[in-house]
């Protein structure tokens, strides 16, 4: 045994060189961070340049390339980078294993991705500009895009690897690092949401990555996949893509059913209810997400028939993520309620993902979704699913762990505020989307008609005080990991929380389950 | 049972007639049009429908949520229950969310079904998307012309008021005949538009290299709005649509009109 087992190695080397799971879980959360931060910084330009009919701030191709990016970078640099910063620091502690299973290759998937990114974020200062086709790329858009589009497939091709890798490490660790007595049924839920998420990875980010390869031969090796001319089809690129894009929604959901499904059995002190049928549902709705893809293209003409198959499966989904709502307010009811912060925003989450389901299984019934397809009824819907759905799911998620993590209690006080900020803010800024999409307000455009003014007015303001809310929480974490608050205990939150997690000392030994811990422990925990 | 249902209708009815009202006040509109086609009265009574169920369910999974908030607080010496599965209720919560969606499937089937019957239309408009503009060719009666948005740029900086239909204003509309049976036929010279009229609740892309078809019987004499629904590019936002419907009768002296105006043209320049 060396002495690197004892603890981290100092200065800059610890992080680009670390192999530790905590160190790595850590600065995909930094990471996310920072990315949620660039991603929100163009949301406020969005919403600023919406503020009013007209033309005042940005162009509207900077307006498209901001949307663009938005996109981009909230989904592929803060939502799924912090899901794999909980599977990195949670995984391992969950079920009883002293790292993941690769870790060498779980630190180049890390630093792959801030390289990613800050080619994609260059595109901005390149001849032309950033992409400005939308986060979708459509072809033929696409591949008419700016010079900068080949540098966005770069770092596409380089997100997807990166994802991989996590992905396979995930499955690894879980098939083979738990310990003795943790059987599958008997492992912790985000474990089992967090499996299934990285089988998802697994299929679709190479059908992701032949899309922007078969993009990059169009563009510049007269090839003509999507170009009707040479006997291609546009839409073929909108199948490819959306076979990926579908389960990818999942991928940015399933974690967040894993994180509150952790969440509520704390903060109500009774068991989840349903757990086998909570991992039949995760299961159930990974599996539908393969064959729906197409309802995201029901304006693109397809045969009856086909348009029939895809509504009904679509319409399908809503059974298991009902059973998993069910549940979740079966564990709710009759417990023992307490409100701190990660119970705040996973109650949020129920309440608000909700919504988005509602809003969900409308857009399923293709008539209707004709009137609501590519409006801000469809930019309310999805903003529903993955702000006040998985986004929600990381702040509970970071506020009920950090304490572990840390050894610090965050301050719960400004806690609450974050959390009472966010959820009115964010229902004043997308609620009245849902609105301005049913009277007709096509998503994706700078300047609007004069009867979209008040409703948009009101988003903006809205989302004006949800970005600045952000901060707060920044600050709240910063607190905490110096060490600003109460020390907290090894179990945390009162009347001893399930998980392996909690058995260990707060902040954790920089290698934990060095030995794995006893069937006993495991039985206890579970 | 049905005392709870009776107040879940009370309060949809109260929440509609509140937010109703609000708008008529404001002169708001916060709901999808009823449109004037068969077409858009069925995606809206379609839509009426499903918003109608998830409100009510919405109802009953946010009002237990809510009463277990406020009533088993640990702070007011909730201790907890101990129960963690049930099967029987967990199949009935599989099974009624299933028999609810075949409920909604009949209608929405239905709609689809008389959605894409193209056949026995009237006559048939070639719609062609342009960055950033319309083209419509009103096929047997050798009309067609471009549609281009009317906005001025002084507007949309701001130096002049901007038009009560700012940027739902085109040069020219899309003239057609009431009570007919219109095929449109879509496709796009450079990349994918969306052609939408919401109040004839049609919406279909137009893709560069392929036609695609729909149809509208409108009902009432109007001037119906609409943009165009898929990035397209820099100007997107500023492709609005505008259709004209005329009585048949109108519409023929229209097109008797077209056709005139277009023969003065050929006499002129072969003078
Ligand atoms: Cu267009």
């Amino acid at each position: 045994m060396g002495d690197h087992h004892h603890g981290p190695a100092k200065g800059l080397s610890r992080w680009l060189l670390t192999t530790n799971h905590k160190d790595i879980g850590t600065l995909y959360l930094w990471f996310a961070f920072i990315m949620f931060l660039v991603g929100g910084a163009f949301a406020m330009v969005i919403r600023m340049e919406l503020f009013q009919p007209g033309n005042q701030l940005v162009s509207p191709n900077t307006f498209n390339q901001l949307t663009t990016m938005h996109g981009l970078i909230m989904v592929f640099g803060a939502i799924m980078p912090a899901f794999t910063g909980f599977a990195n620091w949670l995984i391992p502690m969950m079920v009883g294993a002293p790292d993941m299973a690769l870790p060498r290759m779980n630190n180049w998937s890390f630093w792959i991705l801030p390289f990613a990114f800050a080619i994609l974020l260059s595109s901005w200062f390149m001849d032309g500009g950033a992409p400005n086709f939308g986060w979708t790329f459509y072809a033929p858009l696409s591949t008419q895009g700016p010079p900068s589009t080949d540098f966005f497939i770069l770092s596409v091709h380089m997100m997807g690897i990166s994802s991989i890798m996590g992905a396979i490490n995930v499955i690894v660790t879980i098939f083979n690092m738990r310990a003795p007595g943790m059987t599958l049924m008997k492992m912790p839920i985000f474990c089992w949401s967090w499996l299934i998420t990285a089988f998802l990875l697994i299929a679709v980010m190479p059908i992701l990555a032949a899309a922007v390869t078969m993009l990059l031969t169009d563009r510049n090796f007269g090839t003509s996949f999507f170009d009707a001319a040479g006997g291609g089809d546009p839409v073929l690129f909108q199948h490819i893509f959306w076979f990926f894009g579908h389960p990818e929604v999942y991928i940015m959901i399933l974690p967040a059913f894993g994180i509150v499904s952790e969440i509520l059995p704390t903060f109500t002190r009774k068991r989840l209810f349903g757990r086998v049928s909570m991992i039949y549902a995760i299961v159930a709705i990974a599996g539908l997400s393969f064959i729906v893809w197409a309802h995201h293209m029901f304006t693109t003409g397809m045969p009856v028939i086909a348009g029939l198959f895809f509504m009904y499966a679509t319409m399908l989904i809503a059974v298991p993520t009902g059973v998993k709502i069910f549940n979740w307010a079966a564990t709710i009811f009759r417990g023992a309620l307490t409100f701190e912060t990660p119970m705040l925003f996973a109650l949020g989450f129920v309440f608000l993902f909700t919504i988005g389901g509602f809003s969900g299984l409308m857009l399923a019934l293709i008539p209707a979704d004709i009137q609501y397809h590519d409006t801000y009824f469809v930019v309310a819907h999805f903003h529903y699913v993955l702000v006040s759905g998985a986004l929600f799911s990381i702040f509970a998620g970071a506020y009920y762990w950090l304490p572990k993590w840390t050894g610090t209690m965050y301050n719960e006080t400004l806690g609450k505020f974050h959390f009472w900020l966010s959820a009115i803010s964010f229902n004043i800024t997308f609620f009245p989307m849902h609105f301005m999409g049913l009277a007709g307000m096509p998503r994706r455009i700078p300047d609007y008609a004069l009867q979209f003014a008040d409703f948009n007015r009101i988003s903006s303001i809205g989302s004006f005080v949800f970005g600045l809310s952000q901060l707060l929480f920044l600050y709240i974490i910063i607190q905490a990991i110096r060490g600003k608050g109460k020390k907290a205990t090894d179990e945390v939150w009162d009347d001893h929380p399930r998980g392996l997690e909690w058995t260990l000392s707060s902040p954790p030994a920089y290698h934990t389950f060095e030995t794995p811990p006893s069937e006993k422990l495991v039985e206890e925990h579970h | 049972m049905h005392k709870a249902l009776r107040l879940v209708q009370l309060c949809c009815i109260l929440i509609g007639s509140l937010l109703s009202s609000v708008a008529s006040a404001t002169g708001l509109q916060y709901n999808m049009t009823r449109g004037v086609t068969p077409v858009s009265h069925a995606q809206y009574d379609l839509h009426m429908t499903v918003l109608f169920i998830v409100t009510a369910i919405g109802v009953l999974v946010f009002g237990l949520l809510i009463f277990s908030i406020f009533r088993y607080r640990k702070s007011k010496g909730a201790k907890a229950a101990t129960f963690h599965e049930n099967v029987q209720i967990e199949v009935i919560w599989t099974v009624i969310p299933f028999v609810i969606l075949m409920v909604l499937a009949v209608p929405a089937t239905k709609t689809l079904i008389a959605m894409e019957d193209t056949r026995k239309s009237e006559m048939t408009i070639a719609v062609t998307g342009y960055q950033w503009y319309w083209h419509y060719e009103y096929l047997n009666e050798d009309i067609s012309f471009y549609s281009n948005p009317a906005t001025t740029a002084e507007e949309i900086a701001g130096l002049v008021p901007k038009s009560g239909y700012y940027q739902l204003e085109v040069d020219k509309p899309l003239v057609v005949p009431t009570n007919t049976k219109i095929r449109f036929a879509f496709s796009a010279n450079d990349v994918i538009h969306a052609w939408w009229v919401p109040a004839l609740g049609v919406k279909r892309d137009t893709i560069p290299g392929f036609i695609n078809e729909s149809w509208a019987v409108i009902e009432e004499v109007g001037t119906y709005r609409g943009q165009c629904a898929e990035l397209c590019g820099v100007r997107h936002g500023y492709m609005p649509i505008v259709v004209e419907a005329i009585t048949p009768e109108e519409f023929e002296a229209w097109v008797a009109e077209q056709k005139g105006g277009l023969e003065e043209v050929i006499e002129e320049s072969e003078a």
